[in-house]
């Protein structure tokens, strides 16, 4: 349940947990970190852009890791590119999400078989909590990714943290 | 503007004792075969003789020709031995708007191609690629690095060899499915 769903009894005061007021805060200012690799990070500019609009969610690029909550693996990961993501992620300050998105960076995607310079899933790098199908996902995709996160965090109690 | 049948003919009488050679059954366009360490001096020739003056090296790639002896190790993996390693040069003239096509061969177990880079700067990266992809070595060449893949990555290991085996694992990531 969300925070505001709350009624508002006497006054103008607001009675909840303190972990739904966490929860509630980290899920709608969702700041990621602005990364795009392939194909699929010209759908998540899409997203981003006036027509689908990923800042009614908060969503919004920081161009550094220090001050990102998200990292939306938006493309192929290579070998290469898979160090540094690492370094990135453990540049994130907690609690910090991960979107997987697409098929290349959930398994490899069309190099899972001939492709010797590609990593066949970002999950042997780092936890991904949402995995966005599609090759490359439509905005639309990646927006429901993003719900389902939201969800996942809404949830979130100081006793089952997961980041 | 001249036909590769032309230029073989220039080449041939301009340098008397190299080898050269011409292949027109091609689907596209003719190939001339040169000496792998001779190229520095013919494409030198090449772009610079006023009735050719191949200005530009459109392209430049490595090509693993297979065509050596194969036979399979103990893992069951295939293993090539013997044969050629190419070199595709593709060359135009922005002057005369006239094409051609040359490979130099070289053997697969010493595989050395003299550089084209003091000719053609374009030759740089394509070569560094051509190293890197299918190892071949170009003598003189400023500085033949790994271009793609990363520079840690296994020494003498080349991806776009025919008989290329991956690696399990870079640095702690399983590379296979």
């Amino acid at each position: 349940m969300g925070l505001l769903d709350k009624e508002f009894i006497d006054s103008n005061i607001v009675i909840a947990k303190s972990e739904d007021l966490l929860n509630w805060a980290r899920l709608s200012s969702l700041w990621q970190l602005s990364f795009g690799l392939a194909c699929c990070a010209i759908e998540m500019m899409a997203t981003s852009a006036s027509h689908y609009d990923f800042d009614r969610f908060g969503v919004m690029p920081r161009p550094t890791p220090r001050q990102a909550d998200i990292i939306i693996i938006s493309g192929t990961v290579t070998l290469k590119m898979a160090t540094r993501i690492k370094r990135l992620y453990e540049q994130m300050p907690d609690p910090k999400y991960i979107i997987s998105m697409g098929s290349c960076s959930n398994c490899g995607g069309p190099y899972w078989e001939h492709g010797y310079h590609v990593l066949k899933g970002i999950d042997r790098v780092i936890p991904v909590d949402v995995y966005v199908p599609g090759c490359p996902p439509r905005p639309e995709a990646l927006l429901e990714g993003l719900l389902k996160l939201q969800e996942k965090i809404r949830k979130e109690t100081l006793r089952t943290k997961k980041a | 503007m001249k036909i590769s049948e032309e230029i073989f003919e220039i080449l041939k009488n301009k340098f008397p004792d190299y080898k050269f050679g011409l292949e027109t059954e091609t689907p596209v366009e003719p190939v001339l075969s040169a000496d792998p360490l001779k190229i520095n001096e013919i494409a030198h020739f090449l772009a610079e003789n006023e009735d050719l003056f191949f200005d530009s090296l459109m392209n430049l790639s490595g090509v693993d020709d297979a065509n050596g002896e194969k036979s399979t190790d103990a893992d069951g993996a295939e293993i090539i031995t013997g044969g050629t390693l190419s070199v595709y040069y593709h060359l135009h003239s922005m002057k005369f708007n006239h094409k051609l096509t040359v490979k130099v061969s070289t053997p697969r177990e010493n595989p050395e191609v003299e550089s084209v880079e003091g000719i053609w700067k374009t030759a740089n990266w394509h070569e560094r690629e051509a190293y890197d992809m299918v190892g071949i070595i170009f003598l003189n060449h400023p500085d033949l690095e790994r271009i793609l893949m990363p520079y840690d990555w296994e020494e003498g290991s080349h991806p776009l060899r025919k008989d290329y085996k991956n690696p399990e694992f870079y640095h702690g990531m399983r590379v296979p499915y």
